[in-house]
């Protein structure tokens, strides 16, 4: 009885805190283009590969080998005849899905770092943070590429080193709210009534660096996403998983570019960019919603 | 300020050494033993194994192993190449050069037009022209690196043929002068420099503009117009050195980002430097060159980044207390 009233009261809370949230976020165009932009790729991960692949199968390997955009296939065909739209969309499904849980991979690992760090100090802090500033001043490319050379092309591999290079900057946001947030009465009151540090960690300091959280994924979540192209094209993807850095590193290394194929190497490469521009426009906003202080910038 | 040096040193100092560490165990702990990836050939005598073992000392505990790479390192000795057959550190030596000149030129060209861009940026704030040049630099700033170069050369190079593909002159050609030469590499360098720079220069447009506003919202803005200072000696003699300090920040943060993207241009310009190396050791699984080349990176960067830190203070009065 206790508890489901305390669950509605809790729920309650949650719908007012989104639609205050969502009053201000949906003043800002910026945002909602963002939202949009990514809402349309999900759809396409989602769905598309479902409706294109029977057309996929319809190889026309004699007549429409770099063909550009016609009207069977509008955004023309590779080197092996195969139609590019069908690709882009196929390629959307696992561009994102790697995005995704790099993203998750890297934001948990910033998230413990930064909250053991900040919340038990002295000898782990240091230690912690020593290492955090080498993931920091390591070149974040070379130091992927290696990782995945010496790991082998396979999805898992790829999305295991962009989680484990990218968390860095998190760690550091967070430690910061941490050492803030642990000096509040509510803290040592917790503390006085019997809550040891695990419990103090995971109730009382997490749900209040949250917000950092949630804005601070949008920002890892576009940099997985230009680094799982980056290292596709340099040819360190797995060759049997289309996303749309492996579309560009086979566009690339079949010599698209001196061929002039134009219709080969644009679409993949203009859903990265709309994919990456979407999270920082969300980013942006986010950052006005959660930070009041820059509301009224520049006016 | 002997103090402060001391301890920037030894955090660098510390930082070199946990990534020789991790660049030995790196290549290492990996799955696969070494000696397979060494010799690259599964049909092999046991006895032949044991002599490739011996030869390169991993009959040997893991600590001797890490004291003799550690020996080896300080007498420059970083292996042989599996594939040109020469000691790693000639081959990274050779290709410095050519690294040092594009990303040199690219990163002058993005300062100068970052900053001055910046400043026409925050001058104008709020009107279309900044709404334009601030929607551009967050474009720019999405666009995979190698997708920018690919699109340079589609256009410069294949639609309008005014530059060569790639490379950093014609190979097995003799010039006539030496000034023939040096027009020849300047008319391959204009490209990938360019590109590069077009990467790099929308975070210097953000940087310099919010940097900009932030200094003339101070008092002693107020206090200097008040006192009849000139709209330019405003600009130049006031705000600007305030508000460059951030940039100088920029570089340092933005070396690891350089190496990155020297890695792609060089790669889709096939511009001989480090960048390419790194592509071709990594398409032919030289790993010799590719953990030289990793070290070799990586302690440059925090070597500039030290630099970097010194260079701040100098600049900034305020952090020197």
């Amino acid at each position: 009885m206790h508890n489901t009233m305390v669950k509605n009261e809790r729920l309650a809370l949650w719908r007012k805190n989104f639609s205050g949230f969502w009053s201000i976020y949906s003043q800002n165009r910026m945002g909602l283009i963002g939202l949009a932009i990514l809402i349309f790729f999900t759809l396409m991960a989602l769905f598309g590969p479902l409706l294109v692949s029977i057309t996929t199968l319809s190889i026309d390997g004699v007549t429409k080998v770099l063909h550009p955009p016609t009207s069977g296939f509008w955004l023309g065909t590779d080197d092996l005849g195969k139609d590019i739209l069908a690709g882009v969309i196929i390629g959307s499904r696992v561009s994102l899905l790697v995005g995704v849980a790099a993203t998750a991979i890297s934001m948990i690992i910033g998230t413990v770092v930064g909250i053991v760090s900040g919340f038990y100090g002295r000898t782990a802090d240091a230690l912690l943070m020593r290492i955090t500033d080498v993931f920091l001043v390591i070149p974040w490319l070379p130091l992927m590429l290696v990782m995945a050379a010496l790991l082998g092309p396979s999805l898992g591999n790829i999305i295991f080193v962009i989680g484990i290079t990218s968390w860095a900057g998190t760690a550091r946001i967070i430690r910061s709210q941490t050492l803030s947030i642990k000096e509040r009465p509510y803290i040592e009151r917790a503390r006085a009534i019997g809550s040891g540090d695990s419990h103090l960690m995971f109730y009382h300091i997490l749900p209040n660096v949250f917000p950092l959280i949630f804005a601070n994924t949008v920002l890892v979540a576009a940099v997985a996403i230009l680094s799982e192209t980056t290292l596709s094209f340099l040819g360190m993807g797995d060759p049997t998983r289309i996303t749309w850095g492996v579309m560009l590193h086979f566009a690339f290394s079949m010599g698209a570019v001196s061929h002039g194929a134009w219709w080969w190497l644009l679409p993949p490469g203009i859903c990265v960019v709309l994919v990456v521009l979407s999270f920082t426009f969300i980013g942006y906003a986010l950052d006005e919603v959660l930070n009041p202080k820059l509301r009224r910038r520049d006016q | 300020m002997r103090g402060y040096l001391f301890r920037k040193f030894f955090h660098a100092a510390v930082t070199i050494f946990i990534v020789i560490v991790i660049n030995f165990f790196l290549f290492r702990i990996m799955p696969g033993d070494p000696v397979r990836v060494l010799i690259r050939s599964p049909k092999i005598s046991s006895e032949a194994l044991e002599r490739v073992r011996e030869q390169f000392g991993l009959n040997e505990s893991r600590l001797v192993q890490f004291w003799i790479y550690l020996r080896d390192l300080f007498t420059g000795d970083l292996g042989t190449s599996f594939n040109y057959r020469q000691p790693v550190i000639d081959i990274i030596i050779e290709r410095v050069p050519a690294t040092v000149l594009l990303v040199g030129t690219a990163t002058v060209l993005s300062i100068v037009f970052g900053v001055l861009l910046g400043v026409i940026l925050a001058w104008k704030r709020g009107t279309r022209l900044d709404i334009v040049g601030l929607s551009i630099s967050l474009i720019l700033y999405s666009m995979p690196t190698f997708w920018v170069a690919i699109i340079m050369v589609m256009i410069f190079a294949v639609y309008w043929q005014i530059f060569p593909l790639g490379g950093m002159g014609m190979p097995g050609v003799y010039y006539s002068s030496y000034w023939a030469e040096l027009a020849s590499k300047a008319h391959h360098l204009f490209l990938p420099a360019i590109t590069f720079a077009l990467i790099l220069v929308g975070e210097y447009v953000l940087i310099m503009r919010s940097s900009l506003l932030e200094v003339m919202r101070e008092d002693y803005m107020l206090t200097a117009r008040a006192k009849g200072v000139s709209n330019r000696d405003l600009l130049r003699k006031h705000a600007l050195p305030n508000a460059m300090l951030p940039v100088v920040t920029l570089i340092a943060i933005n070396l690891g980002f350089i190496v990155g993207g020297a890695i792609q241009i060089e790669t889709v310009f096939s511009w001989p430097g480090l960048g390419r190396l790194m592509y071709n050791s990594l398409t032919n699984r030289d790993y010799p060159v590719l953990q030289g080349l990793f070290l070799f990176v990586t302690i440059a960067v925090i070597g500039a980044n030290f630099i970097a830190d010194i260079l701040y203070r100098y600049l900034d009065p305020r952090v020197k207390s």
